[in-house]
């Protein structure tokens, strides 16, 4: 199919300063322009077709995994990042500074290497999958394979958000309510989370929509069956392979609005939960 | 032994090392119930380490602390029934000026009725009627510091404890808020303690002064016992303004001031500047005239060579229409000198 763009008269972009213009044309061509086409070419098919094609028993159960998993991710991380950023900000050891930048090592290692190296450690033979194997559970080729996957492709994301809110978290402030008879458990409800759960929510947010996405590392360790462990940009894939590329951008296209979605309510929670700087 | 229970606070032989520094050393320290108390003197004195210790926010390395007659010295800080006022404020940002205040309350599960009222009677109390609904990001820095305060207050502190309360506060606020402190105490009549390091702050507010220097207490006493008799040379230097001379000086000849000790101390209100010889002046010149506002400080050069700052109301220096270079007699008032046992 061929996009024709209307023919649009481009003179208020001249009337533009020059941050605004390359704002606006670097993320039409990066950003707006490949959405759109992709929901121009979900469009292009009759309405029937686009909703049998979306709801096909297979894609809905690939959403439900690829969903499910993501939120399950994206929340495990949301509790062990604060738990870690606390480590790396409360205390000095040797080796801390090794040991922050381990934290990125997600972010840097190629995604099918790390669905590989998962896959091997916790297969039923592997370091950590032998100890795991006897109670019943298997790891690698199933869902909590893709969960694993998932949770350590998102991993340095919570962390990274929450850091810099504890450095700035006054201690006197943890000094004032034990003063005024708080434990410390009720310490850290009142008065240290509430000030880093925008960073937390930010941070749950990026790790979703980065799982939701991910795909090198989760084709490895996944056992790929459909209705049970298939993610849904495995099923993109392997639809491209038989050349349906109408199912490939109907599920995709179907993807994003829930990612978007999603990312607008993980948003406006954020917000809610920054009221006070005012 | 038995403890007095009329004594608020009671600090027995404290001790507290940081590393090798040395922050308190065998403090001791009785504080009567419901007086207004300031710990002062300067940076890396121990002064905020004693009230930290008092608070239990530190632990002592020895010693014992006594609050309202119980031995408080393995009390956590949640125990210990204490107000704390910290010099940033503190203050909890996500929550509200009434949640700061409610915040002791809640976690002592009062009814709702119960804790919205003592919060609405501390707001009048602190003068911040009607700002219980903003955030403390909303609020200027008195402001913050008098939510802090009836924060601290609302849960009834058998103990109050303000670390450099107005230490963040520009000029004009911190004056301001220092005699309302002052007056709220004689409301409200709590044991306070509060640290400062500016001489003029303690003598305002408070009715005992603890002066401390090296983590020990060098002097204790009413703001004019202190400023009159002050009982080491540090004390005498860090609550004014003082010139230190050797007891040869040029100055001291013709008073016939006699001292075996060969530091004497001498406050510039205490030099009297003539401009003719009176009998038991020295003569001087004139180096420098600085205006203070209320007061005019002189600088006057004794034949010796020694420099000495003087300072004379402005009406007495118009009398005397001083000039930069001009040849004046000067004589002391009042002098004091200390053994030799010590170090500033």
């Amino acid at each position: 199919m061929s996009l024709r763009l209307p023919s649009l008269s481009f003179t208020w972009l001249t009337r533009l300063s020059w941050s605004w213009r390359f704002t606006w044309v670097y993320l039409t061509l990066i950003l707006f322009i490949p959405i759109i086409a992709l929901f121009l070419k979900s469009a292009s098919l009759p309405l029937g077709r686009i909703w049998e094609l979306a709801t096909q028993p297979v894609a809905v159960a690939a959403y439900e995994v690829t969903f499910g998993l993501s939120l399950a991710a994206a929340a495990l991380n949301g509790v062990f990042g604060v738990i870690i950023a606390w480590v790396l900000t409360r205390y000095d050891f040797p080796g801390k500074k090794l040991f922050d930048s381990f934290i990125d090592l997600p972010f840097a290692l190629p995604t099918a290497v790390a669905g590989l190296t998962l896959a091997t450690v916790y297969s039923d033979k592997g370091w950590i999958g032998q100890f795991i194997a006897p109670f019943g559970v298997q790891i690698a080729f199933t869902r909590w394979g893709v969960l694993l996957a998932m949770v350590f492709i998102s991993l340095p994301f919570v962390v990274r958000t929450v850091e810099p809110l504890l450095l700035e978290l006054e201690v006197e402030a943890e000094e004032a309510a034990a003063s005024l008879g708080a434990s410390p458990s009720e310490t850290f409800w009142r008065v240290i989370l509430p000030p880093i759960l925008p960073g937390v929510l930010a941070g749950v947010a990026q790790g979703f929509s980065r799982a939701v996405g991910e795909f090198g590392s989760v084709v490895i360790i996944s056992g790929n069956l459909p209705f049970d462990d298939l993610i849904a940009p495995v099923l993109i894939f392997e639809r491209l392979e038989q050349y349906d590329y109408a199912g490939a951008t109907v599920i995709g296209s179907v993807l994003l609005l829930f990612s978007l979605v999603i990312l607008f309510v993980i948003n406006a929670l954020q917000n809610w939960s920054s009221r006070y700087n005012g | 032994m038995p403890k007095d229970k009329a004594v608020g606070i009671q600090v027995s032989q404290v001790s507290k090392q940081f590393g090798s520094f040395q922050a308190v050393k065998d403090v001791d320290l009785t504080v009567e119930t419901g007086s207004l108390v300031a710990l002062l003197g300067p940076s890396g004195s121990g002064k905020s380490t004693l009230l930290r210790l008092i608070a239990g926010l530190e632990q002592p390395d020895s010693g014992r602390i006594f609050l309202t007659g119980r031995d408080a010295t393995n009390e956590s800080v949640r125990d210990r029934q204490i107000g704390f006022v910290f010099q940033h404020y503190a203050l909890f940002k996500h929550l509200t000026v009434r949640k700061n205040i409610a915040f002791g309350l809640e976690l002592r599960k009062h009814t709702k009725e119960k804790v919205r009222a003592r919060v609405e009677e501390l707001l009048e109390l602190v003068q911040l009627t009607g700002l219980g609904d903003r955030y403390p990001s909303q609020l200027s820095g008195g402001q913050r510091q008098r939510v802090a305060l009836a924060r601290a207050l609302a849960v009834q502190p058998q103990v109050l404890l303000l670390d450099e309360p107005f230490g963040a506060l520009d000029a004009k606020v911190r004056k301001d808020l220092r005699s309302w402190l002052r007056k709220l105490h004689d409301e409200v009549h709590v044991t306070t303690v509060f640290v400062t390091h500016d001489q003029e702050e303690a003598m305002e507010v408070a009715d005992q002064i603890v002066v401390m220097n090296h983590g020990k207490v060098e002097q204790i006493g009413s703001p004019a016992e202190i400023y009159d008799n002050p009982a080491t040379p540090f004390v005498m230097s860090f609550i004014g303004p003082v010139n230190v001379l050797p007891n040869s000086s040029h100055i001291f000849q013709a008073g016939g001031l006699d001292t075996p000790h060969p530091e004497v101390f001498l406050r510039p209100h205490d030099i009297e500047i003539a401009i003719d010889p009176i009998p038991e002046t020295v003569p001087a010149r004139i180096d420098r005239i600085v205006h203070l506002g209320w007061e005019v400080q002189a600088e006057v050069r004794l034949e010796d060579g020694q420099v000495l700052v003087a300072h004379l109301p402005r009406d007495r220096y118009r009398d005397l229409q001083l000039e930069p270079e001009q040849q004046v007699f000067v004589r002391p008032k009042q002098a004091r000198s200390f053994p030799l046992n010590y170090s500033i």
